[in-house]
């Protein structure tokens, strides 16, 4: 058990930075992990993966909300959609075929990516428009962070908020019906429809995704799912990984997180198609 | 002082008073793990038979008290299960104390589906 503890230690290590940096769950890295480097049920990696988002959610924002570099107020509103989202897709899980589902998300990751490097070719990370958007004014959205990379207080305005929430339900209905992409799609809703920049946009989302987990967490902690030998070691090392990696999001340009973004969410949308199509990879 | 400025002050505030009580809920359950994993290395046994571990509260509770590691272990994976629902529910108190009404019913509304979402789960 020793050795089994030491690597699910190391992998929640490495899982817990990358996924603070970038605000998505760290189920792409550690479902195969789990599956194929330990040939364990495909039921106890899922079990693992919901504790990992819980864990990296938890472990880096502290740092987010002390350093304020997250949005409160757009994560609360938000959190209406993503909840909602999940529990519409829990009661719909098993009437139809996920297939098409799979499809529509994997694609939506693709779009998403080429989104990104259209944005990062673009060089610019704030975009200022004259006039402020009414609603996101009204639900008193817009705000600030401090950027340590930068040296600079920076002021954004938040824009398409039906639009962003739209998102914010399908990624709950995703995570609800079929376990996933509980962060890659806040992302996309936040930095691509809601024109936030990345690195708050990243810090809402991983401040969020504990919520939607938590409520699926306690189910598969109840039926069995969570082993405390896999588990435990785990959440240990993505705790400590998300507090370092929190920190180190905060040091590094915007453009590289953005660049880093841009195969994992293409590799997640082509892995998502495929599973689609019944191959897992 | 403008308006702009003093929403911002009454933010910070309150990630401050959310964030603080987040560290005190992971270092809890992170606390509570390292415990189950030492002693589980103590007494070289999870405490419980075989590949088998507990998955009710009563039985995490007891084994909790007669110090057996999975006990433990489970206990401190449910304690940060809840500090998500944690942080909710300390953000409508901080909401509240800081007058922002508009955002303690939006935040309210968030832990009564999360309620919901709970009970659905525990069919």
């Amino acid at each position: 058990m020793l050795h089994t503890a030491i690597i699910m230690l190391l992998i929640g290590l490495f899982a817990g930075i990358m996924g603070a940096i970038l605000g998505i769950g760290g189920g792409m890295i550690i479902t195969p992990i789990v599956t194929l480097a330990l040939g364990l049920d495909i039921k106890y990696a899922i079990g693992a993966s919901i504790i990992a988002v819980i864990a990296t959610s938890s472990g880096s924002t502290i740092a987010f909300l002390r350093d304020d570099v997250l949005n409160l107020r757009v994560a609360m509103f938000l959190e209406i959609f993503t909840t909602i989202g999940a529990i519409i897709g829990a009661l719909l899980t098993g009437l139809f075929d996920p297939m098409i589902l799979y499809i529509l998300f994997g694609s939506l990751l693709i779009f998403s990516s080429w989104n990104m490097y259209r944005k990062l070719c673009r060089g610019q990370e704030v975009l200022k428009r004259v006039e402020p958007d009414h609603l996101a004014q009204k639900l008193r959205l817009n705000s600030s962070y401090y950027d340590k990379n930068l040296h600079q207080q920076i002021d954004y305005q938040v824009e398409n908020v039906p639009l962003g929430s739209l998102i914010m339900f399908g990624a709950g209905l995703a995570s609800g019906m079929l376990g996933i992409g509980s962060g890659a799609f806040k992302v996309m809703a936040m930095d691509g429809a809601m024109k936030m920049p990345l690195k708050p946009s990243s810090a809402t989302s991983n401040l969020m995704m504990g919520v939607t987990a938590a409520a699926s967490a306690t189910v598969y902690f109840f039926n069995g799912s969570i082993r405390p030998e896999i588990a435990v070691p785990l959440a240990l090392g993505i705790i400590g990984g998300a507090t370092i990696g929190s920190r180190i999001m905060q040091i590094l340009p915007s453009k590289v997180i953005r660049a880093v973004f841009i195969p994992i969410l293409l590799y997640l949308g082509l892995q998502m198609i495929l599973k689609g199509f019944g191959v897992t990879i | 002082m403008n308006k702009k400025e003093t929403t911002r002050e009454e933010m910070m505030a309150v990630e401050v008073v959310i964030g603080k009580i987040m560290r005190i809920g992971v270092l809890l359950a992170a606390g509570v793990m390292i415990c189950g994993f030492i002693l589980f290395l103590v007494h070289q046994t999870s405490g419980y038979p075989g590949q088998t571990f507990p998955t009710t509260l009563a039985a995490i509770i007891t084994g909790v008290g007669q110090l057996k590691a999975y006990a433990w272990m489970m206990a401190g994976i449910y304690l940060l299960i809840l500090t998500p629902v944690l942080r909710v529910v300390v953000s409508i108190y901080a909401f509240i104390k800081e007058n922002d009404l508009l955002y303690a019913k939006i935040t309210t509304f968030v832990l009564l589906i999360l309620i919901i979402s709970f009970i659905i789960g525990h069919r």
